[in-house]
């Protein structure tokens, strides 16, 4: 139950709470051997349990890519399932070492929650989804009907916005989590879905007919998703973006898991080199060995394969690249250079 | 004299832990001193741990804009008003559903506790099994049972079940017609104020009437006929002012009227049944425990069967049965902090819930919540009690 979770991690706040003052997170990862991730309860596409029932996922991956540059093995990853709700609690206590869960990048919860977003690995935004039957198709039509919403959330706020605002009234369905929703949404307690449109695309892909229901074509709100961790620790944080960063720059300068062998023996391009530890000494200045990036791209994969896997268009959730595609190609993923 | 005067004045340490008396008081300083320690300590680390997460400890953000809805709610409450408004409405909520609970769950307990005991092998076997079956079936399924046995089998808005014109059932709620009072509703609510002061006075006088010539009036059933039929020939004569709002379907949802949603009613119920399986086998304990003889010593005397069991058993009965009841009523309120579970908006689900979410303020938010919880409980606690002692055998 997750009341008792957030009471249990207050009071683990109060009592034990010294793991939330860590100032070397890379240390504690080292010495336990794993990097623990919290993940979001399960998403279609983003995060989700394989028939093997490892995580795995969009979200998951950049934990991954943390841990192949920690320990050069992707899989020493454990994960914490979390809630809307329970996720930054969770955070803060330490319990995890890293919130990889489709949360949005916002002022407060960058300073007064304490957190560090280190990126943005999907560029989103709020939208909602309706059946067909009931012939709506815009979101300024719907006056007076019941919204399914997940709370804790920025969607949560962006909702109470978006219909005040718009001069509507509306009932509010509070739900915990993404499977809630859909049973809710399913059963007809609420007439609409609202989240983050990648949010709805992976949900409708699991329903049993995914063209009864319509993707509205209003976006209300900006959600940049991407991963945190507390604040404080810069070591840490940094390791986190630049694993991400690597991802992104390795599709930009076209490093794949398949080609990646070959380009470590050694380019003509210097990016390439450094990404790969064969020039320059960029792991060492995170912590790390040199063959950290090299680790990322040959266990996980650059940003546009791990995107091609799970969410993109030749899976059931369909998503096209669109704003997340890289800044060469009319998108606005840009990555800082590794130098 | 003198020496024995001397010897008991000469003080050493050792009698601290050796002397009797010194060593009571020592072991409660001691006692005091190490609670006082251990709260200390847990106070000192939580502010530090706050400082190192970079946090301040503070209530102001009770008074920013909350930014989100909440669909029930009994006062007049938007997306603008504060958090601390949202935790209100989270406790009227909260409120609500305890007494509405506590109401039912008496109701159905004392029905199926009396069953318990019928005679009739069959109604008492039955009522044997729905005991056991719902007192071990865990509470929190049983609400998420109600929820979805509500939201799936019942029809949406445009197929709602309707008996009459105004009232309807569906997925969303059960709606019916709000009556908007006009100015002269005044009158009635005078009327009803005026019918209890004349009970109380009609009472007191037919008991000192009673004792003085032993004659008995029909007390409760003047009561209920004065209580309820003052008011309502006030409400004619006022020219019955009240209006109906009857719900009507537009767009998605019924507008206007008065709903119980889901949520409510499945908590309610779930929360009642659950705890009215308890009451039941209370109501059945502290009727047993009034021994045969006193009904039988009562027949003997020439009461009447009905008389016997309001004057003589029920009393007694309910010596037995009110401790253990302020319990229930205890596990019922706190249990209604499971409403979270179906998104029935309660104190927890709001400030402990959305605010602690979106505001971060983890340990201040638990703090109030925890603190309301306590109150609540002790003033129901107190309120039992105080019932207790009115009710218990007055010894002469």
């Amino acid at each position: 139950m997750s009341t008792l979770k957030v009471l249990l991690t207050a009071s683990a706040v109060t009592v034990v709470g010294a793991a939330g003052a860590s100032a070397a997170t890379l240390d504690d990862v080292k010495s336990k051997g794993f990097v623990q991730c919290g993940v979001s309860t399960g998403v279609p596409g983003f995060s989700f349990t394989d028939d093997a029932g490892n995580w795995q996922g969009f979200d998951p991956a950049v934990c991954q890519a943390v841990a192949a540059a920690v320990f050069g093995d992707s899989s020493k990853v454990k994960y914490t399932p979390t809630t809307g709700k329970t996720r930054f609690t969770a955070l803060a206590s330490g319990e995890v070492d890293v919130l990889a869960r489709n949360t949005t990048w916002t002022l407060s919860r960058d300073t007064d929650l304490g957190f560090t977003f280190v990126g943005v690995n999907y560029y989103d935004g709020q939208g909602f989804m309706a059946p067909k039957a009931l012939g709506v198709s815009s979101a300024k039509e719907l006056d007076g009907a019941s919204v399914c919403i997940q709370t804790g959330t920025t969607t949560e706020l962006n909702l109470a916005d978006f219909f005040r605002v718009s001069n509507m009234s509306y009932e509010p369905v509070p739900i915990e989590t993404n499977e809630e929703a859909r049973t809710n949404y399913l059963a007809g307690r609420c007439d609409v879905y609202t989240t983050d449109a990648s949010g709805l695309a992976a949900s409708r892909a699991t329903f049993d007919n995914p063209a009864d229901h319509v993707i509205l074509p209003e976006i209300i709100s900006k959600e940049p998703l991407g991963p945190l961790v507390r604040q404080g620790d810069d070591q840490w944080a940094d390791i986190v973006r630049w694993s991400l960063n690597a991802m992104i720059n390795a599709e930009e300068y076209g490093v794949t898991s398949e080609n990646v062998d070959e380009m470590a023996k050694g380019t003509d391009n210097p990016d390439v080199n450094r990404l790969l530890g064969t020039e320059g000494d960029m792991g060492a200045m995170m912590g790390l060995d040199s063959k950290w990036g090299y680790n990322i791209i040959k266990q996980v994969g650059n940003y546009g394969e791990v995107f091609e896997q799970f969410i993109g268009s030749a899976t059931p959730i369909g998503l096209e690249r669109g704003i997340n595609a890289q800044y060469k190609d009319g998108g606005i993923l840009y990555a800082p250079p590794i130098r | 004299m003198a020496a024995i005067e001397q010897d008991s004045d000469r003080f050493s340490l050792g009698q601290l832990w050796f002397d009797k008396r010194y060593r009571a008081v020592v072991m409660q300083i001691l006692v005091v001193a190490g609670v006082c320690l251990f709260v200390a300590y847990i106070a000192v680390n939580a502010v530090q741990n706050l400082e190192a997460l970079g946090k301040t400890f503070g209530f102001n953000f009770l008074w920013a804009p909350s930014s989100y809805d909440i669909n029930q709610s009994l006062i007049a409450y938007n997306s603008r008003d504060t958090h601390f408004r949202a935790g209100v409405v989270g406790l009227i909520n909260t409120g609500l559903i305890a007494v509405g609970g506590c109401i039912f769950a008496t109701i159905l307990g004392f029905i199926f506790g009396v069953l318990r005991l019928s005679s009739n092998w069959l109604i008492n076997r039955i009522v044997y099994c729905y005991i056991e079956f719902i007192r071990n079936v865990p509470v929190l399924v049983q609400i998420l049972l109600w929820h979805g046995v509500i939201i799936s089998t019942l029809p949406s808005p445009r197929q709602a079940l309707t008996a009459t014109e105004g009232i309807y059932l569906s997925n969303r709620g059960f709606y019916v017609p709000a009556p908007i009072v006009e100015d002269a509703f005044i009158v009635v609510v005078i009327a009803f104020f005026a019918a209890i002061a004349g009970v109380v006075a009609f009472r007191r006088w037919a008991k000192k009437h009673q004792e003085a010539t032993g004659q008995i009036y029909p007390v409760l059933s003047i009561s209920f006929a004065a209580i309820i039929g003052l008011p309502v020939i006030a409400f004619f004569l006022a020219g019955m002012p009240l209006t109906l709002d009857a719900p009507e379907l537009r767009g998605f949802n019924f507008q206007g009227g008065m709903v119980l949603r889901p949520e409510f009613t499945a908590l309610w119920f779930a929360l009642s049944v659950y705890t009215s399986a308890f009451i039941a086998e209370i109501v059945r304990s502290g009727i047993q425990a009034v021994s045969h003889g006193q009904t039988e010593a009562a027949f003997a005397l020439g009461i009447r069967p009905n008389w016997t069991m309001r004057l003589i058993v029920i009393p007694q009965a309910l010596r037995v049965i009110v401790p253990p009841l302020t319990s229930q009523y205890l596990n019922l309120t706190k249990n209604s902090s499971l409403a979270i579970a179906i998104g029935y908006m309660d104190l927890v689900a709001t400030l402990g819930g959305i605010t602690l979410n979106q505001t971060g303020k983890e340990m201040e938010c638990m703090m109030i919540v925890l603190l309301i919880y306590l109150s609540i409980s002790l003033t129901i606690s107190a309120f039992m009690n105080w019932y207790n002692r009115r009710i218990a055998l007055v010894e002469r």
